[in-house]
């Protein structure tokens, strides 16, 4: 039997296209109250008074809390990342109240909860909440915030600067002293956000001596974790539960303020509170991401190699840090920021600036996408000045295929074979042709520009030393339980979630590859903290590798366990049974068997079991890899751009990612699709604006555009598999691998497609009206 | 202050009492029950709401409850027939048209909408008829899959 490797079709679709699923919002509880947060509408202020009278008396308003209310009663939401030698910011400074005391510092930090009886009247008494502010200046902006007299966000720093964290290793002075060519260029990466289709949402109950939180969470357990230590729960008390959650992307990693303080008012009311969050408020009070400006500088020689890359990037983190935007900043970043490429000597610092804006932290690929993004379009601006072919330029830095493969800044890739991913976009793409065609169209006047990128991406978050070495206050293994039925019947218990990427499915594949059970016998359950043993949740591209590492693990443990018992019950030794496609036999006659049914029978009543061995057959287990995975590829988008309007019309996009043993082709190439178009997103549409005083401007759909069907093309998806060492099932993460890459393939076709204008680079996002003034404004004319 | 109107929902006549101000999408999730139709934003952009009020795709988040008075409406729970699932449920999972299934229902019923005209529709004309619609996970290119194929399981039958 093998279901690795196949298209399985999804077993949680069912429930979810017949209207079945259960998201946070649909659930109703009795005697249920609902909140509505009263937000700051200023950027930076000192709160003179809050008048909670008239909303405290309004029709239907059971509580109005607020910061003061609260403060001698409940912790701060903090950061789980403090990275070593970096100066971070202490707790103090960093974390945040649950509602905002004394002072506000973005716009969106919430004031007041209001609680009713309705959710209409708890709106209505939200308005009546008087809260006077004396507005403070604020500043908004990575280059306003980190000039010597700009406004500080917090008191207790003499710079807006949260952390700096330097990497360097080489003899950097030497290759950029001997190098042909120094090339230079400062990015800036615009502001942008995860934005899944269904918002944050809860309902917390702490009605009859246990909390049960129902959130929309990529990680349940984070959450379990955090309330324990801001409210002071015990945390076997408490239960987190994220049923069917509407996508993630990063946004709902983070504990955040809502659920913490939700969870307390409920304590007080001794009523369930929902609070479901509307899409302007996610806007001002969901994470964002992105928001990187870097300076960095190459060190090339005049036949392509690039020897040395130094520089300095300045994340935008917003007012607090996030629950792991620390990470974001420095380590996700800078560590992958050499790529696949063979780099001698690297000297660069990442800092994380404070700002008046909402909290920055993981938006699909979380820091690796702003690092791929800087050293693509250097590689693009190196093969311009030095007159090679952007993917001949590329090929010839690859670092050699081969395991264990060591990099500049102290990462050792799994497994990396730059030559297949080549080889298999050589078939599928006929660059040359593309090139040609560009050439030719350019001299009838159509603007086609073509991207080519290779990427690299960190997964898998594990091993728990190393992550614990970088600063991550957390493990990052995996667990798995996997357990018979009496009647043959399996279930797996997971700790990742799956909110859209397939686990359920997945992990069945896996079990019944292992186990020789049929799929239609296993059913897959994860996001309920008193279900599942402790686990670390979904991000970072870490489900199928780590997550389905530790349920293939755990399955072993069965099977090792039914030999015994079927060992015993055929009058054998375990040394003289084998196992295979689901039957324990005798290895010198096959036709001595037991199916691992009839043992899981066996196992379970316990009426005849070897001596020693317990009754039952399930085992758990926990999954630490050795290394990260580190999945590669190569992109190509070609655009066309419209001089006269500025617009862009992709006219192809190729993905060719190697993401080791794909459990799940379908499945697979369905994360690409939804990663590229992210990206593509992030490159052409996506924006989040700020004005200079810390508005945001961008707070609904119609100011800040979402991809749309038409805006994309058909996305031409491939594999290579070089499986990794890393773990058993030989898989890595793809998740994150589309959005990193089509970012900068899409950046850098349109920049290519200007080069008849002389624009050698523009930042993003690559609207028409900045596209049409890149033109209208650049030095070079078009030479047509 | 409330109002009584009449509605035929999933092919079920019933009567319900709204306020005034109460959306047509809050009347189907909180007084009918019927969750599987989505809120996804608060500016009619995203779609998840859709349902076919008269045969026609809706965004319910746009219309009162009392304007729905009298009408049809089809949602994602009224698709199946028993066990059976419409052809465009069958090919959302045959093509994996959904990822966390939030916009899914939505998506469906703008298809139901969409699968109504009889002529031959190129990709590029159904992806511009996606257009009020938002999906964050798929990239869209199984969900137009999905609908073309849905397309022609619905003739094949015809």
């Amino acid at each position: 039997m093998t279901a690795i490797g196949q298209p399985i079709r999804r077993f949680e679709d069912d429930r979810l296209i017949r209207g079945h699923g259960q998201y946070v919002e649909d659930i109703k509880l009795a005697k249920m109250v609902y909140g509505v947060f009263v937000r700051s509408q200023v950027a930076h202020g000192l709160i003179k008074s809050i008048n909670t009278e008239e909303a405290k008396n309004a029709k239907g308003v059971v509580a109005v809390i607020t910061g003061n209310d609260i403060k001698e009663k409940v912790g701060k939401n903090f950061t789980a990342w403090i990275v070593p030698n970096s100066n971070q910011v202490s707790a103090e400074i960093s974390s945040r109240p649950l509602l905002a005391i004394d002072k506000v510092r973005y716009v969106g930090e919430p004031v007041a909860l209001v609680i009713a009886e309705s959710r209409e009247e708890a709106y209505d008494a939200a308005e009546l909440v008087d809260v006077e502010y004396e507005e403070l200046p604020a500043v908004a902006n990575i280059e306003k915030a980190i000039q010597e007299d700009a406004p500080l966000v917090h008191e207790g720093v003499s710079r807006n600067i949260a952390l700096s964290w330097q990497i360097k290793n080489g003899d950097v002075e030497k290759v950029f002293s001997e190098a042909d060519k120094l090339i230079k260029q400062r990015i800036y990466i615009n502001r942008a956000a995860p934005i899944p289709i269904e918002p944050r949402a809860c309902i917390a109950d702490y009605t009859n001596g246990r909390l049960t939180l129902w959130i929309t969470s990529q990680n349940p357990h984070i959450h379990r974790f955090y309330l324990a230590n801001v409210l002071g729960i015990p945390e076997q008390k408490i239960r987190v539960i994220a049923p069917d959650v509407g996508g993630g992307f990063g946004a709902k990693i983070d504990v955040y303020n809502e659920e913490l303080i939700l969870c307390y008012a409920s304590s007080l009311l001794k009523r369930p509170i929902k609070w479901v969050e509307t899409r302007s408020e996610h806007f001002v009070a969901s994470l964002h991401g992105r928001d990187f400006l870097v300076d960095v500088e190459f060190a090339v020689m005049n036949d392509g190699r690039v020897l040395g890359i130094r520089g300095q990037s300045y994340a935008n983190m917003g007012a607090y840090l996030g629950t792991v935007s620390p990470g974001v900043a420095s380590v996700l970043h800078g560590l992958i920021l050499p790529g696949p490429y063979r780099i001698e000597a690297f000297d660069y610092t990442t800092n994380a600036v404070f700002t008046n804006t909402m909290i920055l932290d993981a938006d699909r690929g979380a820091g690796r996408p702003e690092a791929i993004f800087v050293l693509e379009r250097m590689m693009d601006l190196i093969a311009d000045e030095l007159g090679i072919d952007p993917l001949e330029l590329r090929r010839r830095n690859y670092l050699p295929a081969g395991e264990n493969i060591q990099t500049v800044t102290g990462l050792s890739y799994d497994s990396l074979d730059f030559s297949k991913v080549l080889s298999k976009f050589g078939e599928v793409s006929d660059y040359q042709a593309l090139r040609d065609y560009q050439r030719k169209a350019r001299e009838e006047g159509k603007y086609i520009g073509i991207g080519v990128v290779s990427s690299i991406d960190i997964c898998g978050f594990a091993p728990s030393p190393v992550v614990g070495a970088v600063g991550l206050q957390a493990g990052q293994w995996e667990s798995a339980v996997v357990r018979f039925h009496p009647t043959g019947k399996v279930t797996v218990l997971s700790g990742t979630h799956s909110h859209g990427q397939g686990g359920d499915t997945t992990y069945a594949q896996i079990v019944s590859d292992t186990l020789g059970v049929p799929l239609d016998s296993i059913e897959v359950l994860h996001g309920d903290t008193d279900m599942i043993p402790m686990g670390w949740g979904t991000y970072g591209s870490r489900g199928t590798s780590t997550g389905g590492s530790a349920v293939f693990k755990a399955a072993e443990k069965v099977k090792e366990k039914g030999k015994l018992i079927a060992a015993h019950l055929l009058k054998l030794s375990p040394e003289e049974i084998d196992f295979s496609n689901g039957n324990y036999f005798a290895k010198t006659d096959p036709s001595k068997k037991l199916s691992i049914q009839e043992v899981a029978l066996h196992a379970n009543v316990g009426w005849n079991l070897p001596a020693g061995v317990e009754p039952g057959l399930e085992a758990q287990a926990f999954f630490d890899p050795p290394n990260f995975t580190y999945p590669f590829g190569i992109h190509l988008c070609m655009v066309e751009v419209m001089p006269d309007t500025g617009e862009v019309k992709i006219l192809k996009y190729i993905a060719v990612d190697d993401g080791g043993k794909i459990i799940n082709p379908l499945l697979a190439e369905a994360q690409i699709h939804g990663g590229v178009v992210h990206g593509i997103g992030h490159a052409m549409y996506e924006n989040i604006a700020y004005t200079d005083d810390g508005q945001l401007l961008t707070g609904s759909f119609n100011e800040y555009a979402l991809p749309k069907a038409h805006f994309i093309p058909r996305i031409e998806s491939y594999f290579t598999e070089t499986p990794s060492p890393a773990n058993p099932l030989g898989a890595k993460g793809i998740g994150e691998e589309g959005a990193i890459a089509a970012q900068i393939a899409v950046a850098n076709a349109i920049i290519d497609a200007l080069e008849p204008f002389g624009v050698k680079h523009l930042d993003g996002p690559y609207t028409p009206a900045r596209i049409w003034k890149a033109i209208h404004q650049s030095n070079g004319k078009n030479e047509n | 202050m409330k109002q009584t109107i009449n509605l035929k929902v999933n092919g079920e006549a019933c009567q319900i009492d709204v306020e005034p101000r109460t959306l047509l999408v809050y009347a189907i999730r909180e007084i009918l029950n019927l969750t599987g139709t989505h809120v996804g934003c608060d500016t009619s952009s995203c779609g998840a709401c859709t349902v076919l009020m008269n045969g026609k795709a809706v965004k319910s988040c746009t219309l009162f409850a009392v304007q729905a008075d009298g009408c049809e409406i089809t949602t994602v729970e009224g698709l199946a027939k028993q066990d059976e699932l419409h052809p465009i449920q069958q090919s959302f999972k045959e093509k994996h048209g959904l990822q966390c299934g939030f916009c899914t229902p939505g998506m469906m019923m703008l298809a139901c909408e969409i699968l109504q005209a009889s002529e031959e529709m190129s990709e590029e004309n159904l992806r511009k008829l996606l257009k009020g619609n938002l999906c964050r996970c798929t990239g869209y290119q199984n969900i137009v899959d999905s609908i073309a194929d849905a397309k022609a399981r619905m003739t094949a039958v015809a």
